[in-house]
């Protein structure tokens, strides 16, 4: 099946796949969004610990999905995972080290004996989310704003200096915060992770006081995030993009390329359309209707999530459009063809992508059998193990 | 501006991969085995509806739990390594590395994470039987993350089922099946998840030796003693069986390596295994000295198990530098079939190699068919001695031969132990007196450092006894480094080891409370 379709078909199939696996990220990041905000929801110990523990049930998924989304790229477009990780070294490993102390958090923060206390934990998280939002947002801006970067394949054959992808600036990838757009799109991930945050509470925990409070959170992160996500996308519109010669291979600058993208691909229009009306509905839902209503907001914020961002993905990789641009040298920069796999690596993985439907599936029924009914105090005390 | 390689900068990247990978591999070991014991102990549950197995189970699976978080901690940074430190290499054959690297994730991170989830938390919330699908689910998630990630070491170690695309100056793989089946990959993955079975039962035994020596909780110590023995003997005879199969592999993919695990300098026929050996410091080859100050060897069993012919000859370091004899093992280029060349020659011929795809590439440019052609033949003619070209001088090819070799031995002696101390305490709990013997307790005990000092020892062997390469024969270390300064790559170093040995300390004290606390309480505070 796959080994019969075109390599161009592949690529696009993978850039597809990438595409969902990092829309789905973002969302996911309601974890990170809802634990920078156990302190402002939760007041008291035990409010802590049952928001705590309702996020404590997912984090490993998120953080799955990050892993996979990293090696998915690697092994679809290995330029990039060389040209961007060993370059941009600072960012990804100032992405790398909340993750590290993330992962030991839930798990050791109630632990007796756990060294350093269960306030640092605690502190790890909010770590965690904080620098993990506005660090990978800041990152997939550079999708569009581009980095300072050159390639040249041929550098391993000098056999001194062999290193073909070379990060011009001396701050390795830092110099991203001094783009404006770059914290802009930062900060509208990070309010946006807070919003879903607080939805997921008011889903998942049936505390009346943390309601509350959701709901004051969810108005006050929202003025924020539409601010900072209306900028990001208005200069988007308004900025010149990379755009590819689709016969030559020639990169060359075109003004208002990701408007052009947005009119030449309707489909993409639709979606990306569709993702900010549900994810509107989705916070509109528990701020102006019935209480019994707030639980369902995450149910259009989180789909909207992952059609907004899915959406941008592809504005960035499709069209003829170089996904990572390099505003160093143009020619050096990525597109989805230049930088994928073989046909033969890139036909093998498609068919392990087959059993992506299936994962769903399972995720899906597991949860769904521990989770049929809301995390409250009781359960934290007389459920057998509590984070 | 004189550009060249910055050492330091290898150097250091070297060793934040080994610090990080060697964190990684003190939690995964006992992640592998604890997950099928506790989905063993909670069968038994299942079957008997006997409470105190569920106790048991969830004793094991609380500081399973525990183990399970730093080792996931410790994980998500090496993947993302390959590509920050080593991007020349994730270029170089990112084409045949992602793959694995992705399907981990797809097949085996999900599967685990998820089943995980209810192996904690649904106690009270799914029936027996999902629970118990679930842990099992739990273990065989793990086991695959195993295999993943070891088909493409492997694939490092002896590079197979690829062929170089000079247009896109990478390896390209031409058969998925060969990387998945290579011989090394089957080995290298029985070798190393039976590594973890028996890591988890010593964990077990030693534990349970504790609480035996404490007299509490002693109805649970005895059974999971016996889970424990039984598990480790089964899986230690199959780690000894796969540990022979991996070193038969070395010796055909990677005689360089074996050399170094045996400390053979000078080759012969019928060359006997090292029983006991100490190395004479500050060996060098071509000094003339013996390599060994004391040896004690059995005659002829190395040829035996490397070419399963005791009258093989077996190439020692000298013969490797030198060239010049017929190989007898399998992998063998082109040009060697029938006699190998010297590494000075390979080098050689791999700068020809590289220079060749410089001049395939400016033919390219300006289409001439003439050059392109015959750079071409030459590059192909070459390519098995590529890496070769970026060597200073022959000698760098001889890994570190005290350390290999004592790694090497260490850790058999240490299998051998392994399998002498599951015998004991089947005998001894057969024989009713496994509660007297109280030094036998304590040496339980104390075997469970010696456990982890076994598998450390084991990647030394493979890592260390392979360098300079990373990829075998085409890639060594300087031509796999990223551009980054070495001062950025020595901050993250300190960074690592200080945030992962704050976190390894925390594990330890964590696990010994809740090793104290005990069963009753296991899961909750
Ligand atoms: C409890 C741990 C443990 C024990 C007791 C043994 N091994 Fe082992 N060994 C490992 C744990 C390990 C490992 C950590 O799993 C390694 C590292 C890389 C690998 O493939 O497995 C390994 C590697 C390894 C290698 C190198 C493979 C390579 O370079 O690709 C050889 C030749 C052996 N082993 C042979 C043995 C033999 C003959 C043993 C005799 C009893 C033995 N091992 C016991
Ligand atoms: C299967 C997964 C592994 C892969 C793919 C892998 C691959 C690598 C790579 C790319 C390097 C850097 C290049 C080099 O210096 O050779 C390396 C070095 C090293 N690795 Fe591994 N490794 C793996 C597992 C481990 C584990 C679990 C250990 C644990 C002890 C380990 C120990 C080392 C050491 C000590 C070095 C440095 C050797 C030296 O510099 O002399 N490796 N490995
Ligand atoms: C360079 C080599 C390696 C890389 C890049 C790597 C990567 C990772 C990552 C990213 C995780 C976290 C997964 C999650 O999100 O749940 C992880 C966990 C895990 N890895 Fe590794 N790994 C390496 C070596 C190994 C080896 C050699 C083994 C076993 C033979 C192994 C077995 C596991 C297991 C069982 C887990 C589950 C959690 C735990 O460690 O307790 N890994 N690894």
């Amino acid at each position: 099946m796959f080994e019969n379709m075109s390599i161009e078909t592949l690529q696009a199939y993978w850039w597809i796949i990438i595409s969902l696996l990092g829309s789905l990220l973002v969302f996911l990041m309601f974890v990170q969004g809802g634990q920078t905000l156990i302190y402002t929801v939760g007041k008291s110990e035990d409010e802590r610990k049952i928001l705590v523990n309702s996020l404590g049930r997912k984090w490993e998924f998120t953080f799955t999905t990050l892993v996979t989304f990293g090696g998915a790229f690697f092994a679809s477009f290995p330029l990039f995972y060389s040209t961007s990780f060993g370059g941009a070294y600072w960012v990804w490993m100032a992405i790398l080290f909340p993750f590290i102390i993330q992962a030991v958090a839930y798990e050791f923060r109630s632990k007796p004996n756990n060294l350093l206390g269960h306030k640092t934990y605690e502190w790890f998280l909010i770590i965690n989310g904080l620098l993990g939002t506005i660090l990978i947002g800041a990152a997939v801006s550079t999708f569009f704003t581009g980095s300072e970067f050159s390639i040249n394949k041929l550098s391993l054959t000098n056999l001194r200096d062999s290193a073909i992808s070379r990060w011009q600036g001396p701050a390795n990838g830092l110099e991203a915060v001094l783009n404006w757009r770059n914290v802009a799109l930062g900060l509208a991930v990070f309010f946006l992770s807070r919003i879903l945050g607080t939805l997921y509470f008011m889903n998942t925990v049936a505390e009346k006081t943390i309601l509350t409070r959701c709901k004051k959170q969810l108005l006050i992160n929202t003025i924020p995030f539409l601010v900072f996500f209306l900028a990001y996308v208005f200069a988007l519109l308004i900025y010149p993009g990379f755009s590819v010669d689709p016969n030559s291979g020639t990169i060359f600058m075109e003004s208002n390329k990701y408007f052009h993208n947005l009119i030449q691909m309707p489909y993409v229009l639709l979606i990306f359309g569709t993702g900010v009306v549900l994810v509107l509905l989705g916070i509109a839902l528990p701020l102006f209707t019935f209480d019994k209503n707030a639980s369902r907001g995450i149910w259009y914020s989180g789909p909207g999530t992952i059609l907004t961002v899915f959406a941008l993905f592809l504005l960035a990789g499709f069209n003829n459009t170089a996904y990572y641009p390099s505003t160093f040298e143009l020619q050096s920069s990525l597109t989805i063809h230049n930088s994928s796999s073989s046909h033969n690596t890139l036909t093998a993985m498609s068919y392990v992508s087959l059993l992506v439907p299936f994962v769903i599936a399972y995720i899906w029924y597991a949860w769904k059998s521990i989770n049929n009914k809301k995390i409250d105090s009781e359960e934290m005390r007389t459920e057998g193990h509590t984070y | 501006m004189l550009e060249s390689i910055d050492f330091r900068s290898v150097d250091w990247s070297r060793a934040q991969f080994a610090l990080t990978a060697i964190y990684h591999w003190l939690f995964v070991p006992l992640t592998l085995g604890l997950s099928f014991i506790v989905a063993i102990m909670e069968s038994i549950y299942v079957r008997t509806g006997n409470p105190e197995w569920k106790r048991i189970t969830k004793f094991w699976m609380t500081l399973f739990g525990i183990n399970f978080a730093i080792g996931i901690a410790t994980g998500i940074i090496l993947e993302f390594q390959f590509g920050t430190n080593w991007s020349n290499y994730s270029w170089f054959v990112g084409d045949i590395f992602g793959a694995p690297l992705a399907i981990e994730g797809i097949m085996a991170f999900f599967l685990e994470s998820t089943f995980i989830a209810i192996m904690f938390f649904g106690w009270n919330k799914v029936s027996k039987g999902f629970h118990l699908t679930a842990s099992w689910l739990t273990a065989i998630g793990a086991n695959l993350s195993a295999l993943w990630i070891l088909v493409a070491n492997s694939w490092m170690q002896y590079p197979a089922g690829m062929s170089f695309n000079p247009d896109t100056v990478r390896n390209e793989m031409i058969n998925f099946w060969e990387v998945l089946f290579s011989p090394v990959a089957v080995n290298k993955f029985l070798h190393t998840i039976s590594s973890g079975y028996v890591t988890a039962s010593i964990f077990v035994i030693g534990i349970s030796a504790w609480f035996l020596l404490k007299k509490r909780n002693e109805t649970l110590a005895k059974r999971s003693i016996l889970i424990g023995a039984i598990f480790g003997l089964i899986t230690s005879v199959f780690l000894t069986v796969t540990g022979d199969g991996s070193a038969y592999q070395v010796t055909q993919k990677q005689p360089m390596k074996l050399a170094a695990m045996e400390g053979l300098y000078n080759g012969r026929k019928g060359a006997g295994l090292v029983a006991f050996g100490i190395l004479t410091p500050g060996k060098k080859t071509g000094d003339g000295k013996d390599g060994f100050l004391v040896k004690v060897e059995f005659p002829k069993l190395l040829s035996f198990l490397g070419y399963r012919n005791p009258g093989a000859f077996v190439p020692g370091i000298e013969d490797l530098l030198k060239g010049g004899f017929k190989p007898e093992f399998d992998h063998v280029n082109h040009i060697e079939k029938n006699q190998t060349v010297s590494v000075e020659e390979k080098i050689y011929r791999g700068k020809m190699a590289v220079a060749a795809l410089g001049s395939y590439k400016e033919a390219k440019a300006i289409n001439d068919t003439a050059n392109i052609r015959s750079s071409l033949q030459m590059l192909r003619q070459n390519f098995p001695f590529f890496g070769y070209a970026y060597l200073n001088s022959p000698n760098s090819v001889i890994p570190n031969v005290p350390l290999t070799f004592y790694s090497f031995h260490l850790m058999v002696y240490l299998g051998l132990y392994f399998i002498i101390l599951f015998i004991l305490v089947l005998y001894f709990i057969y024989t009713n007196k496994l509660e007297k013997k109280r030094w036998f307790l304590w040496l339980s005990l104390w075997t469970i450092p010696l456990v982890y000092l076994a598998t450390q020892a084991g990647w030394v062997v493979a890592e260390v006894g392979r360098q300079p390469w990373v990829i075998q024969d085409l890639m060594p270390t300087m031509a796999a480094i990223s551009k980054i300064d070495a001062s950025s790559v020595m901050i993250t170093f300190w960074l690592f080891a200080a945030v992962f040995t704050i976190l390894l300390i925390a594990e330890v004290m964590i696990m010994a409370r809740q090793i104290k606390i005990g069963p009753n309480d296991g899961g909750t505070k």
